[in-house]
């Protein structure tokens, strides 16, 4: 079963439909206790930082233990940023700081938010690219993106005025700042990578 | 770097069970086009980049068959959708959005009441809200207008609503500005002029509004063919390009056409 983490921000059918096209056992869960025995898990994300951790606090606890247990984990846009440690976007506001470093505003002079399809650098060759080329394009709607102080963590990156991290990875941990389950044929590809990565 | 999007619109009657899909010329003739998740999966399967409802019936009875077009929709489409038609409050919006829609368009209702746009972005953000323009050429320059240099001489541009049946007397490239500093995050900018004539976009318009708004302008109205697409993205800043009738009537497929761009150097999703 891959979990889809529900904290109640945003509509979760377009992650749902998506891993169940790509043949996955989606469930969508409210209840941070039903998270235990979780294949996988997935971390969406819409709105602002802060009030996204507000309503993820009582997850964070589950959350860090499936990451420690190993269980394959996929944040998706501020479900990636949330993974830092603070954002510019909501500076009162502490994240759950599994990725030293913060997340920072697009510069001034590009179009902000970034929205529409987007290019990857790829920077690991790491599973979930597996089909994935150099260039393939990718959906991004953002306004803000995760600094991580070790870059090595950054497995793709994609230009909006700089250099923007598009996706990172940490042990079990994959998080891209793009919507897979809105990118077409290329971003379900990575799903199922993902969901292919809970069943080894 | 961005792509350049094609979008293909979808304008639906939604007074038959399902819903069908239907293309007005000049805003008036109708021509049946399909049914609309099925249209939908098929433009999505060709590469379409986002793909756009608008419920022409505009009516809040048909709400429900909207929501289950579009729940239908994104169990098969994986790229954004945008859904208008009728909206007139953060209630409505919000049963489209819940049923997967990923971005609404609102044209009459905010017109009516702006505020409509500052309410639905501060509960969505800003890119969740793209505000459709319905612009007519006046041909007759007056102070205060956003005049707008064409092959015809100035002019400037009137909003129209109620589907293009009345006109406001706003001017819409100033509309577009107030909309945008009210946190519309996309301009889907119909040239009633073009519209339904296959003469191509109206570039002047296109190029006025992409130039001053800082928000992405899908261009509408008027394409009958790939070259009208590569005019508006090579002489305008227009983020994407919206298109019915090339795409419903089978004449031209999206994953030809964006070949077509991409070996002329536009970037484009291929």
């Amino acid at each position: 079963m891959i979990a889809i983490v529900n904290y109640g921000m945003g509509n979760l059918f377009s992650i749902y439909n998506a891993l169940d096209r790509v043949g996955a056992d989606p469930k969508i869960i409210a209840d941070p206790k039903d998270l235990a025995g979780a294949d996988g898990i997935v971390v969406p994300g819409v709105g602002a930082f802060g009030s996204c951790m507000e309503q993820l606090s009582r997850f964070e606890s589950v959350l860090r233990k499936a990451f420690d247990d190993g269980v394959p984990m996929f944040g998706i846009c501020i479900g990636m940023q949330v993974l830092f440690e603070e954002s510019e976007e909501s500076p009162e506001a502490h994240g759950l700081g599994w990725i030293e470093g913060k997340v920072v505003r697009l510069p001034e002079g590009v179009m902000i938010p970034q929205m529409g399809w987007n290019s990857l650098s790829i920077k690991r060759p790491v599973q979930m690219f597996e089909g994935i080329s150099d260039g393939d394009m990718f959906y991004f709607v953002h306004s803000y993106y995760g600094l991580p102080k070790d870059r090595s963590v950054i497995a793709a990156t994609t230009e909006h005025g700089v250099e923007v991290t598009a996706a990172v990875v940490k042990d079990n941990l994959f998080a891209t700042q793009f919507h897979p389950e809105k990118s077409g044929a290329k971003g379900l590809k990575i799903l199922e990578n993902f969901v292919r990565s809970t069943r080894c | 770097m961005l792509a350049r999007r094609i979008i293909p619109c979808l304008d639906c009657d939604l007074q038959v069970p399902g819903g069908r899909v239907v293309k007005g010329i000049e805003f008036k003739q109708i021509r049946y086009a399909g049914i609309p998740w099925e249209l939908a999966g098929k433009y999505y399967e060709d590469g379409a980049d986002e793909i756009v409802f608008l419920d022409i019936t505009a009516s809040h009875e048909r709400r429900e068959t909207m929501t289950s077009v579009i729940k239908k929709t994104s169990e098969s489409v994986f790229v954004p959708l945008a859904v208008g038609g009728g909206i007139r409050s953060v209630e409505e919006a919000r049963e489209v959005f819940n049923a997967g829609a990923d971005k609404i368009t609102v044209n009459t209702s905010a017109l009516k009441r702006p505020e409509l746009i500052s309410e639905i972005a501060g509960k969505y953000g800003n890119q969740a809200v793209v505000l459709a323009i319905d612009a007519k050429r006046r041909n007759t320059p007056e102070e205060g207008r956003e005049i707008v240099q064409t092959p015809e001489g100035p002019c400037w541009f009137e909003c129209s609503f109620y589907g293009g049946r009345e006109f406001t007397g706003i001017d819409a490239i100033a509309w577009a500005k107030k909309a945008v500093s009210l946190g519309a995050g996309e301009i889907l900018l119909t040239s009633m002029d073009r519209d339904g004539t296959y003469d191509g976009f109206d570039i002047p318009l296109t190029d006025a509004v992409s130039k001053r708004v800082r928000v992405p302008v899908i261009a509408s109205g008027g394409c009958a063919s790939p070259d009208h697409m590569l005019e508006v993205f090579q002489k305008t800043d227009a983020s994407a390009a919206l298109a019915a009738s090339i795409f419903h009537f089978g004449e031209y497929n999206i994953a030809d056409v964006k070949r077509f761009l991409k070996e002329r150097g536009v970037n484009v999703r291929v």
